[in-house]
């Protein structure tokens, strides 16, 4: 694992803005372009420092796996955002040419191999890339996979199926299990043996004789190092690791699921809607990462506050030209619905 | 007596009176009343009604067993593609229990679920995956197109003795409609005519029931008098209808927003092609998805599905008004 310098940690600070204005660009489109949005999205405001502390772990030629909640993986990564808000959009110039949208980005020459809109189906196609990477760790320097999923997907067999396999052989694969404590609307203590015994969700580790750790996802730094010591115990060719990344969603699960007609638009989190819990949601957001991290640099010295007005300055600009080049980009043309060569490689 | 209600209100109200008629009916699922501040937690209490994780193979396997113990569970999935990582409980095991013991159990369950929620929804929660739980002898398939059927095929799911897919097409959730008041059931295996016509038999489903009697009413414009047959459930078929309307008109057009590979809309021409040949007037057409994942951006969505204008050409063409293409 690297030290973290002055440099990386702005990158990692500027990737966690990039990632908070890119989902309120989503968030504002509801309001300010109603209908060009369709479907379903799903944020991760709340979630930017477990997601840059994660991916700065990241070397050449490791990959990752995702769900649904997809969005940020790619903007730290690189993938242009106009291309990724594009493909939110509908367009021709999307990511994924308009095929997949919000919930199914997918940038394989950046190591991000995709999500599944199916609740823990990606981590077996995740623990698969983690045997790919062994393999190909035989002849080059090793590599690592991360697999991204939330607290809900622990309860699928798929999660408990593949940390068994992944710890039997020994992949190199980080689980980063983000625990938000909610499944839509389901407290983590309604739904998880675990939770309500009041244990982290991490211990579900221990049934497959793989370490578990559970970490403050609020703190980029933090989950540098877990997830980075977890990354070098798989490049060692000691196995996996469960990292239970606890964060908070700061948006409700997604927009409201409605027919054709009704605007869609983001309602308040379910502490508010289902549990009539305002406090809970707000103490979140005066832990919010995103400020919080930014505070923390600029006490250490590392950042001043004039450079980080600017580089807000300049990832607000970048966004809203995100927004505009994807209002912009043309619907694909409807026969392109047909190409069979899409279908069957 | 009868009321508007939505779609979707007319199948919670179903539920809802099944639950307060027989005490063996539970109702659990995802987001089931995570609070307790819900109409069901307060008038059936928590036994019955509880709020489950993210498990499927679980949450259906266990409906098979509390099933084979006498009891009614209505398991809500939302979507159908959710019942596909319990494929086996559903299909392998479920209907095919009672069989295999001779006749000794039986498996009352119904698994409640959304389908064809082509709204944006992208390639992997739009589908209309009934077709591939035809093949599943023992598993009953009901496709609501109404409110008041929504409401009647719910409460004979739950009194059926058998697994039912209880598919809710999400188009329709907000349609208003007259719901009778009090017990309603609509039997499993009776088509009914939405629209009686003498030129030509269009069997539709669901959401497709709705672009169906708009292709119609655009055909009588042009004196062309098409009949809509709405099976209202797949398993059982009723084809005693399908066959006698095709005998009336001579000509089939099946709409299915699934694909059209192993469809729904297969099946049935299968069977009319078999024992309705003899009235047939022109080849069978069928007006379904294309076989392709649906795809998330609107103008190609819309190319996937049939519509009001496909079935209506496909109507010209069975009955040879089209221009045929050199
Ligand atoms: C197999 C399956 N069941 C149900 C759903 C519906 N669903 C979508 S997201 C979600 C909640 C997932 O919670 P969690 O895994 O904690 O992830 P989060 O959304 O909180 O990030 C549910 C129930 C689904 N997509 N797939
Ligand atoms: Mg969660």
């Amino acid at each position: 694992m690297q030290e973290l310098d002055n440099d990386r940690l702005v990158w990692m600070f500027t990737q966690m803005l990039r990632i908070r204005e890119f989902e309120e660009r989503v968030k504002r489109t509801f309001e300010e372009h109603p209908g060009v949005i369709r479907g379903h999205t799903h944020l991760a405001d709340g979630a930017e420092a477990s997601i840059v502390g994660s991916l700065a772990t990241l070397q050449p030629g490791d990959q990752l796996m995702a769900t649904y909640r997809c969005h940020g993986y790619p903007v730290a990564l690189g993938t242009e955002t106009k291309a990724i808000m594009a493909e939110i959009y509908g367009r021709k110039d999307g990511l994924c040419g308009g095929y997949g949208g919000s919930m199914h980005l997918v940038d394989p020459s950046r190591g991000f191999m995709g999500t599944s809109g199916i609740v823990g189906q990606g981590i077996p196609q995740a623990t698969g890339l983690g045997w790919a990477a062994q393999l190909r760790s035989r002849s080059h320097s090793p590599q690592v996979v991360l697999a991204f999923f939330g607290d809900g997907a622990s309860k699928q067999g798929a999660f408990h199926e593949s940390l068994n396999l992944a710890s039997l052989w020994k992949l190199p694969v980080v689980y980063v299990m983000e625990n938000n404590n909610y499944n839509v609307s389901t407290r983590s203590e309604q739904e998880d043996a675990n939770a309500a015994a009041g244990e982290p969700l991490s211990v579900k580790a221990a049934a497959y004789s793989m370490p578990g750790v559970t970490v403050d996802g609020g703190d980029p730094v933090a989950v540098y190092e877990v997830v980075g010591a977890a990354a070098d115990r798989a490049r060692a060719g000691e196995g996996p690791t469960l990292v239970e990344s606890k964060v908070y969603r700061l948006s409700a699960h997604g927009n409201i699921i409605a027919p054709p007609g009704v605007p869609l638009h983001y309602p308040e989190h379910e502490a508010i809607t289902t549990f009539g819990n305002r406090e809970e949601y707000e103490a979140a957001l005066r832990g919010d990462p995103v400020p919080r991290f930014r505070a923390r640099l600029v006490e250490q010295g590392v950042l001043e506050a004039d450079r980080a007005d600017r580089i807000t300055e300049e990832v607000r600009a970048e966004m809203d030209a995100a927004v505009q080049y994807a209002l912009d980009s043309p619907f694909p043309e409807a026969e392109t619905a047909a190409r069979y060569d899409y279908v069957y490689a | 007596m009868a009321r508007e209600l939505p779609y979707i209100a007319a199948v919670q109200e179903a539920i809802f009176e099944e639950m307060g008629r027989d005490e063996s009916v539970l109702f659990y699922g995802q987001d089931v009343a995570p609070s307790d501040d819900d109409n069901f937690v307060k008038a059936y209490g928590r036994d019955r009604v509880r709020v489950s994780p993210i498990s499927e193979t679980a949450e259906i396997g266990m409906a098979v067993g509390l099933a084979l113990a006498g009891y009614r569970p209505v398991v809500e999935l939302l979507m159908a593609e959710f019942m596909l990582v319990a494929m086996n409980q559903v299909v392998n095991e479920a209907p095919r229990l009672r069989y295999m013991s001779g006749g000794q159990v039986k498996v009352p369950l119904v698994l409640k679920a959304g389908y064809g929620f082509t709204a944006g929804w992208a390639g992997q929660h739009t589908g209309s995956i009934y077709g591939m739980f035809m093949g599943f002898p023992g598993l009953k398939i009901a496709l609501p197109s109404t409110p008041a059927d929504a409401k009647g095929l719910m409460t004979t799911a739950i009194r059926d003795d058998n697994p039912v897919c209880y598919l809710i097409n999400y188009l329709l959730v907000l349609e208003h409609g007259d719901v009778p008041e009090g017990e309603h059931a609509v039997p499993f295996g009776e088509a009914t005519v939405r629209r009686s016509g003498s030129d030509v038999t269009i069997v539709a489903t669901g959401w497709t029931v709705g672009r169906a009697l708009a292709a119609a009413q655009t055909l009588a414009g042009e004196g062309i008098q098409a009949e809509v047959v709405d099976p209202r459930t797949l398993n059982p078929l009723d084809t005693a209808t399908i066959l006698s309307s095709v005998e009336k008109t001579g000509r089939l057009v099946l709409v299915d927003q699934g694909t059209r590979h192993g469809g729904a809309s297969a099946a049935i021409a299968a069977e009319v092609a078999e024992h309705g040949f003899g009235s047939l007037k022109a080849p069978i057409a069928q007006v379904t998805a294309l076989d392709v994942t649906v795809p998330y951006s609107e103008p190609m969505e819309a190319f996937v599905l049939p519509n009001e204008e496909k079935i209506a050409g496909s109507v010209r063409q069975v009955l040879g008004e089209a221009p045929v293409a050199a």
